[in-house]
C-alpha cells in the first residue's frame, strides 16, 4: 500500500486516489505542430526511477495532485496541488 | 545428444551422468551479424529462428541476468489467440500454431496442453460481444465455441453457477484449442536449439549502450566489453523503455508492474483455463496441483519486481466469487512482473529509426502466448529489414499515423488495456 499525502486530507491510503499519468507532459496549443500532439499523446520517457505523476483523490476531496515517486522503490517524495504545478510550468 | 526414449534409458543405466550441458556459456565474440539484447522466450526465439529458418548462424543473445529469469518466468502460462482485430488475431493463431509442434521442433518438452480457456459472461452485453469476438474468431478460421450456463456447469464443476453467485454465469467463450505451457521450458528449449544451431548465448552480461554511426547501429556496449554488430534486435518487454532510451528512441510505453500467485498444491480440481467476467481474475491449475491465479495491474507506474496488497485483496476475492471453495486454502508463492504497457494494448514488433536497429516490445500482459510467433516474426524482420505480413501491423509508426490496433477500445491510457 503507498500512503500518499493529500494536501487538503492528509496522509491516505493509495486506494483513495486515482491514478492519472505522466505528470510532465502538457497539453499543447491547439494549432501547435503534429509532432508536439503525437508527443503528447503517446510518448512518455518512461523512467526507473523518480517520476512526477498525477493521481485524483477520487474517494476523497477529488483534488488532482502531483506526486513525486520513485517507480523503482515507490518512495514517495513530495507531493503538491496540479494547479499550482500548472502555473509553475508556465 | 538429441533427447529420446533412447537417451532416456541410456542415461538412467548410468546413473544419469552422461547428460551434456543444454547449451555452452562461451566468451563473447569481437562481432556478430546479428546480436538479440534479452535472454527471455522472445529473444531466444527469435535467435532460433534466425538460424534455423533464415540460415543466420553468427547471432549471440545478450542476457543481464539468467535465462527466462524476467517475464518469461514471471506468467501464469496461458496460450490463446481468441483475439477480435485481424491484425491481432492472424498473428497470434500463427503463434498457436507454432506451439502446436513446438516440442517437437525443438526437441525439449515444453509441456503445451491444450486443455481450452474459457472466458464466462456474465450479462447480455458481454455475452453479444464475446458472441461477436468468436464470430469474428471463426471468420479468421480460429476454433471457438458459445457454452451455454448448463454446458459451463458440465466442464467445470467446481464453478459456482448457481444464481445465488454474486454475478451468476451465463455462458462461455470457450477456445478448446487454447491451453498452458511449462515457461521455464520454452526459454530453456529455445535456448538450447538455437545453441545447437551455433548461437551465442551470453548470460550476466547487461547492455550499457548502443555504437551509432550516422544514424545506423554498429555494436552494443555491454557489462562485458564492446560487441560489434551488423544488426540489433532488443526484445526485452518491461524495459523496453530503458533500452531505447540508451539508443536515443523514445517510446509509446509506461512500464507497469503485474503481480500473479499460486495456492498450496491440491489434487485435481480444475482441468481448464477459466477466466471471470465480472472482475479481472483468471485461473488455472500447474501440473504440481498449485491454482494459478492472475489479476489487473497494480495501475501506476513501477518497475518494482513486486505488487501491492490491494490488488491481491481483490483478485482473491474474484477468485472466491467464482470458487467458494479457495476460501481455504493457503497461498503459497505470490511474485510480479514488469509489463510494457503499450499505447494502443498491442505489441511492437518493428524496423526504428535508426538503421539496422529493432525492437520487439510493447506486449502488455499478453506476451508469454506469443513467444514463438513473436520470434517467428521478428526474425522475419531482421534478417529482411522488413515485417512479414504477419507483424505488419505492429509497426513503431501506426501511433503517429492513427492506425492504432486498439483491441479494448480503451485509447493512450497504457494502464486501461
Amino acid at each position: 500500500m503507498l500512503r500518499i499525502s493529500c494536501p487538503f486530507c492528509g496522509l491516505r491510503d493509495h486506494t483513495e486516489f486515482t491514478y492519472r499519468g505522466d505528470a510532465t507532459k502538457i497539453r499543447p496549443a491547439d494549432d501547435a505542430p503534429l509532432a508536439q500532439w503525437i508527443d503528447f499523446v503517446y510518448l512518455r520517457d518512461n523512467p526507473r526511477g523518480p517520476h512526477r505523476e498525477y493521481w485524483q483523490h477520487t474517494l476523497g476531496c477529488r483534488a488532482w495532485i502531483v506526486v513525486a515517486r520513485d517507480t523503482l522503490t515507490h518512495e514517495i517524495f513530495s507531493t503538491e496541488m496540479a494547479a499550482g504545478d500548472k502555473e509553475a510550468a508556465e | 545428444m538429441k533427447y529420446s526414449i533412447f537417451s532416456l534409458a541410456r542415461n538412467a543405466l548410468h546413473g544419469q551422468r552422461l547428460w551434456p550441458q543444454a547449451w555452452r556459456s562461451p566468451t563473447p565474440k569481437k562481432h556478430y551479424d546479428v546480436i538479440i539484447v534479452g535472454g527471455g522466450g522472445h529473444g531466444l526465439a527469435t535467435a532460433y529462428y534466425l538460424a534455423s529458418v533464415h540460415g543466420i548462424r553468427n547471432v549471440a543473445v545478450l542476457e543481464k541476468g539468467w535465462l527466462g529469469g524476467g517475464n518469461t518466468g514471471r506468467n501464469t502460462t496461458l496460450i490463446r489467440s481468441n483475439y477480435l482485430l485481424d491484425g491481432n488475431s492472424r498473428f497470434y493463431e500463427w503463434s498457436l500454431k507454432l506451439w502446436e509442434t513446438l516440442s517437437q521442433e525443438l526437441n525439449y518438452n515444453v509441456m503445451f496442453s491444450q486443455r481450452g480457456v474459457l472466458n464466462l459472461a456474465h450479462n447480455d452485453a458481454q455475452q453479444d460481444a464475446f458472441r461477436r469476438r468468436g464470430n469474428a474468431m471463426r471468420a479468421n478460421g480460429i476454433d471457438a465455441e458459445w457454452l451455454t450456463r448448463e454446458q459451463v456447469a458440465a466442464m467445470v464443476p467446481l464453478l459456482d453457477c448457481g444464481d445465488g453467485a454474486r454475478y451468476p454465469v451465463q455462458g462461455g467463450l470457450l477456445q478448446a484449442r487454447g491451453g498452458v505451457a511449462r515457461h521455464d521450458a520454452v526459454a530453456w528449449g529455445f535456448a538450447r536449439a538455437a545453441d545447437r544451431l551455433g548461437v551465442d548465448i551470453i548470460q550476466n552480461c547487461e547492455c550499457t549502450g548502443f555504437d551509432l554511426t550516422a544514424g545506423r547501429v554498429t555494436g552494443v556496449r555491454t557489462s562485458q566489453g564492446s560487441i560489434g554488430a551488423g544488426k540489433v534486435g532488443i526484445a526485452v518487454a518491461g524495459h523496453s523503455s530503458q533500452l531505447a532510451q540508451l539508443a536515443g528512441l523514445r517510446l509509446p510505453i509506461e512500464s507497469h508492474v503485474l503481480q500473479a500467485l499460486v495456492s498450496e498444491p491440491v489434487k485435481p480440481v480444475i482441468d481448464t483455463v477459466v477466466t471471470y467476467g465480472a472482475g479481472h481474475f483468471y485461473l488455472s491449475q500447474s501440473d504440481k496441483g498449485e491454482l494459478v491465479m492472475g489479476g489487473d495491474l497494480d495501475f501506476y507506474n513501477s518497475y518494482a519486481q513486486r505488487g501491492n496488497l490491494p490488488i491481491l485483496e481483490y483478485v482473491l476475492g474474484c477468485a472466491i466469487q467464482m470458487f467458494p471453495f479457495i476460501s481455504r486454502l493457503r497461498m503459497m508463492r505470490h511474485w510480479g512482473g514488469v509489463m510494457d504497457m503499450s499505447m494502443d494494448g498491442s505489441p511492437i514488433i518493428s524496423r526504428t529509426p535508426i538503421d539496422q536497429f529493432y525492437i520487439n516490445g510493447g506486449w502488455c500482459y499478453g506476451g508469454f502466448k506469443a513467444t514463438p510467433g513473436s520470434g517467428w516474426v521478428f526474425a522475419h524482420t531482421i534478417a529482411n529489414d522488413a515485417p512479414h505480413e504477419l507483424n505488419r501491423r505492429f509497426d513503431l509508426g501506426r501511433f503517429a499515423s492513427g492506425r492504432t490496433l486498439d483491441e479494448k477500445g480503451a485509447g493512450p491510457t497504457p494502464n486501461a488495456h
